[in-house]
């Protein structure tokens, strides 16, 4: 990453757009409740930092263990449909159909089911998180060069060897990308669970908030749930850097760099 | 009395293709020597590659047989060492770990197959290339690359499918001297695709010449010019005799 490229102009823009929204807020006259400035928002965070942790801590667990499960849901499913075409198209437009499922429907009656607990917040991040996972990894591994697979079966290689030496490999690109995805969604994802069951974490923090008419603080959550999405993306991203060095190559990116509009 | 290393018996193969039937190879035999070089040439779309899909078990005949060192197997793949016409390297893997493919799918433990590897490396021009991934590598060394993974599949034909077909002109003489080379060094059985004329003539003991779709064998071509090659040959009389030879059997030469 280039620090003058790639770090300075958004950080110059989300410092113009602060600034922005400070004056604004001084000039109109806005009470604090319907319009805070930045220093109204710091200010909340700071004085519910106690509650504030815990409820990261909380929302964190919940996004993380649903994202495990959505990786374990999301790849089984695309081995699935690759190993068993029968399953790919029985399964593809149950998928897309699962997508357009309102989750603020099926939240409570998750919270029916499972009762106010952690539960329904996982299983609402893995609804979230599957999909863009099962499609991501399941494009992956059709891309990969039949070309190359017919050579290796030349060679004499086993179906499983295959696998692991051509298909898998080819897949992990797109599935990086399914990833990022994942993870962008999946902190909103789980404090939606959380607010609408009314369990603890960023979701349930927002709603207190939002309910004591209190916006400085349904501020501060929206900032920190952004903060942790971005931070999230980021560490998918440098995992990915690591274990695709070939793909993220120096000869790649000169090979790309500015090309202009084309 | 000696067995041929690839043995071809009125070979035919047909592809069912989506409007019509493609008759790609027809009633195709010849023998392939141990320690034969011998050059198969013919036009694109000829089903030169097919006939190597074939030897290689990647395709089976309509009528005909295959055998290969005097028997007829099964399952043909991983038999004979096979260079398709792109170098599809893996652009994951290093040079080194790229070459190891087949030693890896033959099962040898890794130690023992670096060692094997690492031997062959500076035989083929890539010793200071071996961490490289592919994409960092010009594509005389991808051919060298991929050859060398042909190699180390370590059975004693190797079928090359126009190898050098991408290559510039001068980076392609280079590596015929040095494919001449290594196959003389190593007393290796080489099948080799061009459809160079002056290639053909160059590399071979022997020239199959195939007609255009469906490809038939439509001579075969002894070449008694002595060995080791220079390229000097080329300019010289009886290469002369025998390019025009060819060119006239292709039918380019009227
Ligand atoms: N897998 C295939 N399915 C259908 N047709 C094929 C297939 N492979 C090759 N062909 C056809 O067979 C003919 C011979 O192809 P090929 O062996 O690749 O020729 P060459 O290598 O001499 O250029 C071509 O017309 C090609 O379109
Ligand atoms: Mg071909």
């Amino acid at each position: 990453m280039n620090w003058r490229r790639d770090i300075v102009p958004p950080t110059a823009l989300i410092a113009i757009l602060i600034i922005g929204w400070y004056f604004v807020a001084k000039v109109s006259g806005l009470s604090s409740f319907i319009l805070p400035t930045p220093l109204d928002v710091i200010q909340a965070g700071w004085e519910t930092r106690a509650l504030l942790l815990n409820a990261i801590g909380t929302t964190l667990l919940a996004t993380g263990i649903g994202l495990v499960l959505a990786l374990i849901t999301g790849i089984g499913i695309a081995a699935l449909v690759d190993f068993w075409p029968l399953a790919h198209r029985a399964l593809y437009p149950i998928l897309v159909v699962s997508q357009t499922i309102q989750i603020l429907a099926i939240a409570p009656i998750l919270i029916i089911w499972f009762g106010f607990g952690v539960t329904p917040t996982i299983l609402i991040v893995v609804l979230f998180c599957f999909f863009p996972l099962a499609i991501s990894t399941a494009d992956g591994l059709t891309s990969s060069d039949p070309e190359l697979i017919a050579l290796l079966r030349a060679m004499g290689a086993k179906k499983w060897q295959i696998w692991r030496m051509v298909r898998m490999p080819s897949a992990l690109p797109s599935f990086f990308s399914g990833l990022r995805l994942a993870v962008t969604y999946s902190v909103v994802a789980a404090t939606i669970g959380e607010w609408v069951g009314g369990s603890p974490g960023l979701g349930l923090y927002m709603l207190k908030s939002k309910n004591a008419l209190a916006t400085d603080q349904v501020f501060v959550a929206m900032f920190i749930t952004s903060l942790l999405s971005v931070g999230l993306f980021m560490l998918v991203y440098g995992i990915e850097r690591l274990a695709l060095p070939w793909y993220h190559s120096t000869q790649r990116t000169e090979q790309w760099d500015d090309l202009g509009i084309y | 009395m000696t067995t041929p290393r690839i043995e071809l018996r009125h070979v035919s193969k047909t592809f069912s293709g989506i409007e019509h039937a493609v008759p790609a190879l027809k009633d195709i035999s010849f023998k392939v020597m141990p320690g034969e070089f011998v050059t198969i040439i013919g036009a694109s779309g000829s089903g030169k590659s097919t006939l190597f899909n074939l030897c290689v078990g990647l395709l089976e005949p309509d009528e005909g047989e295959i055998l290969i060192d005097g028997e007829r197997p099964d399952n043909r793949a991983g038999m004979v060492g096979y260079m398709p016409q792109r170098d599809l390297l893996l652009p994951w893997r290093s040079v080194l770990d790229n070459v190891l493919i087949p030693l890896e799918i033959q099962g040898i433990p890794r130690r023992e197959s670096r060692q094997r590897a690492l031997e062959m490396l500076s035989h083929f021009g890539l010793e200071t290339f071996e961490k490289e991934y592919p994409s960092a590598l010009s594509g005389g060394m991808r051919q060298r690359a991929a050859l060398l993974r042909t190699w180390l599949m370590g059975r004693s034909t190797l079928l090359l499918d126009e190898p050098f077909g991408a290559l510039d002109a001068l980076t392609r003489k280079e590596l015929q001297n040095w494919l001449l080379k290594v196959w003389q060094e190593f007393g290796r059985t080489v099948m080799f695709i061009t459809h160079d004329v002056e290639e053909a003539v160059y590399l071979a003991d022997r020239v199959i010449v195939l007609s255009a779709r469906p490809g038939e064998i439509k001579r075969e071509l002894k070449i008694d010019l002595p060995r080791p090659r220079r390229q000097r040959m080329i300019a010289e009389p009886d290469f002369g005799k025998l390019v025009r030879e060819l060119l006239t059997e292709l039918g380019v030469d009227v």
